[in-house]
């Protein structure tokens, strides 16, 4: 990767600068070992947690630690707001979590069908508007429609990551025009929020214009999760260099690569 | 609630043999000086500054949580 254009590109959301544009989440591993050096090889600066109510009963190394240990500080906490199912119940989510892990960010998930887990936009836009009030920095995962992500820009969420597939589904972009759309006409960034099964789904989003990419389940679930780890971190490189470069056009028949003068024969 | 003097702790029903929040977290092993752990009474955020002089009476419930792996 040439460093050269990466330096001079920095991603912001909420007047924080992200060397990295790959988000990753902590979930699924086969052991934390495994989780780390994924972390690792990603390069990512931003790693997802959900906030439990949890049995304190032996309660001995907390992940905030041993994240916090691992990266030397580099990789900062988005807790979210998954399993939540109402404005309500993500709200106090948020609030625990912003009280746990001293961060105003929130991933705002508002789930409204536990098989499909696809967002509740009536409760998700009322959960943003609470959150955004509260002095939040909110991140709402959001389904892959323009409208309901220019309405959740309007209420002030600091990006919007619309969904690329069913959560951990691994099926891709599934309407790449609407994420082209969406990042098109967003006023705040755009980042690509699940669906996303290998590099080339990567790299896609980032070539239709996202600003960065929220996967989990693609690395976690990998035979190699390092391996993969490190293949989205250049996915989502290489995607971000080409949008940047502008594609050529595509045409409809051939158009020769090679000169058409002196050809033999001719 | 069978029990009169019981509180809710994360959906189980306990004695109430407390005083106040930071003894209950005591009890639990948690201070004022853990990290990632938050708490909310009935619904509504305590902050950890608070615990000490947040009593608990009968009929409380509370949601003691702390970050997991996620996505």
């Amino acid at each position: 990767m040439t460093t050269a254009f990466s330096q001079d590109d920095a991603l912001t959301i909420a007047g924080r600068s992200f060397g990295s544009r790959l988000f990753l989440g902590t979930a699924g591993y086969p052991n934390q070992r495994v989780m780390l050096d994924a972390l690792a090889a990603s390069g990512t600066e931003l790693a997802t947690v959900a906030i439990r109510r949890i049995s304190l009963d032996g309660y001995s190394e907390s992940l905030v630690d041993v994240l916090a240990q691992a990266s030397g500080g580099r990789i900062r906490l988005l807790p979210n707001t998954a399993g939540c199912l109402t404005a309500r119940e993500a709200v106090l989510t948020a609030q625990l979590s912003r009280e746990a892990l001293d961060t105003p960010w929130i991933k705002l998930e508002v789930i409204g069908d536990r098989d499909l887990l696809y967002p509740d936009v009536e409760e998700l836009l009322r959960a943003t508007e609470e959150l955004v009030n509260d002095g939040f920095v909110v991140l709402p995962y959001c389904n892959d429609d323009p409208v309901t992500c220019r309405k959740l820009a309007d209420l002030g969420a600091a990006a919007v990551m619309p969904l690329g597939a069913y959560i951990g589904s691994g099926q891709g972009i599934r309407n790449p025009h609407a994420i082209e759309t969406i990042c098109a006409r967003s006023p705040v960034p755009v980042v690509l929020d699940a669906g996303i099964g290998t590099a080339s789904d990567a790299a896609l989003a980032m070539e239709l214009g996202c600003s960065a990419v929220l996967l989990n389940t693609a690395v976690s679930k990998a035979r190699d999760p390092a391996r993969m780890a490190a293949a989205m971190r250049d996915a989502v490189a290489a995607g971000r260099a080409a949008h940047q470069a502008g594609r050529m056009p595509v045409r409809a028949f051939a158009e020769p690569s090679s000169p058409q003068l002196g050809l033999i024969g001719g | 609630m069978t029990n009169p003097a019981a509180i809710r702790v994360n959906g189980q029903d306990e004695p109430l043999a407390v005083a106040t929040l930071a003894d209950l977290l005591a009890g639990r092993g948690v201070t004022e000086a853990t990290r990632g752990v938050a708490v909310a009474l009935n619904g509504a955020v305590v902050p950890r500054r608070r615990w000490p002089d947040t009593a608990l009476t009968p009929g409380d419930f509370l949601d003691i949580v702390r970050p997991i792996q996620g996505g």
